[in-house]
């Protein structure tokens, strides 16, 4: 069991994780510590929400000069 | 650990030619290689070779903001930041007839803001650097090693002295609390620039991680070396914050 990953080294391949770029058998590894280890469990279940919640942040509606400069921007370069 | 990290980067060294031959995955695929645009975007396209209006409206009420939002990265106005935004609309339309999709419409109009930006960002003497990762940072930790068990403890050495709790209980509302948000937009303001601006393009955007590639033209590794030293701090502050007793 000594080629086990320990809660330390797992953390820091919790993105490689998510992104799935992990090399099969270390992503196996990290399922297999996954398994039986609730700290890391959450840190990852943590990592996750923390991704969904910066997710949240996006700003969108153009104000309403915004829209009309970009709008007289396309009518110019439609003319040209 | 040191060892394991060692050991990773050469079996990712061995594994790495496999994974370019994947073409049909997306992610693997280096900056030079050619994307088709997908078919939503195809429609727009040919909409704005048409020189149809709607099909304008419909791109910056789509990407303007967060184009605004990226340059903002790299100049400190605002309103530098919106001419940005504006001057890159008019190289779109512009380039648009000789567009030939060798990246996805998406990534293109993001990589001719950012080219602008860094221009006007040297200017303004303002660069960010993308290409001084050094080695180091890679295996500097992002979790505080005091969390942990010794290394050379008799049992469970290198793991958690302090457990992450679970988030399942907190309810929806705290997460998506005002507080919570402002805690959020602060922690990555404060961050490096360069961790901010892939955090932003990529957990703020949702941008790809090729896509922001191609955008910063910067190397996958570094990208996620970025991305996971931001969203560790993210997760820190947010941890701090949501459960005080830590
Ligand atoms: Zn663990």
């Amino acid at each position: 069991m000594e080629d086990n990953l320990t809660c330390k080294e797992l953390v820091e391949l919790v993105t490689e994780y998510l992104e799935g770029t992990l090399p099969e058998a270390i992503h196996l590894r990290m399922d297999h510590h996954l398994s039986d280890c609730d700290g890391c469990t959450h840190y990852v279940e943590q990592m996750r929400q923390t991704i969904r919640l910066t997710g949240r942040l996006k700003e969108e509606s153009l104000m309403p000069h915004q829209r009309d400069d970009l709008l007289r921007l396309f009518r110019d370069w439609k003319k040209s | 650990m040191k060892v394991f990290f060692v050991e990773l980067i050469i079996e990712k060294q061995r594994t790495e030619s496999k994974w370019f031959d994947m073409a049909d995955d997306v992610e693997y695929l280096s900056a030079n290689v050619p994307m088709h645009t997908n078919a939503d975007e195809m429609s727009l396209l040919n909409a704005l070779r048409a020189r149809d209006e709607s099909a304008f409206t419909q791109l910056v009420g789509q990407y303007h903001p967060s184009l605004v939002r990226l340059a903002r990265l790299f100049v400190q106005d605002e309103a530098v930041a919106e001419e940005l935004a504006q001057e890159t609309w008019l190289a779109v339309l512009n380039g648009i007839d000789h567009f030939e999709g060798r990246s996805s419409l998406k990534t293109w109009i993001f990589t001719i803001l950012t080219n602008k930006a860094k221009t006007r960002g040297q200017r303004e003497k303002r660069t960010i650097s993308f290409s001084d990762l050094d080695a180091t940072l890679q295996t500097q930790p992002t979790v505080d090693p005091g969390r942990f068990n010794e290394s050379n403890a008799e049992a469970w050495a290198n793991h958690w002295k302090t457990e992450p709790a679970s988030w399942s209980g907190i309810p929806e509302e705290s997460f998506l609390s005002h507080e919570t948000q402002n805690l959020i937009r602060r922690t990555i303001e404060s961050l490096p620039d360069n961790q901010r601006i892939v955090i932003d393009l990529r957990d703020v955007q949702e941008l790809s991680s090729t896509e922001v590639c191609n955008v910063l033209g910067i190397s996958e590794t570094n990208q996620r070396v970025l991305l996971h030293r931001a969203r560790a701090k993210v997760r820190q502050a947010l941890e701090d914050y949501l459960q005080p007793e830590h």
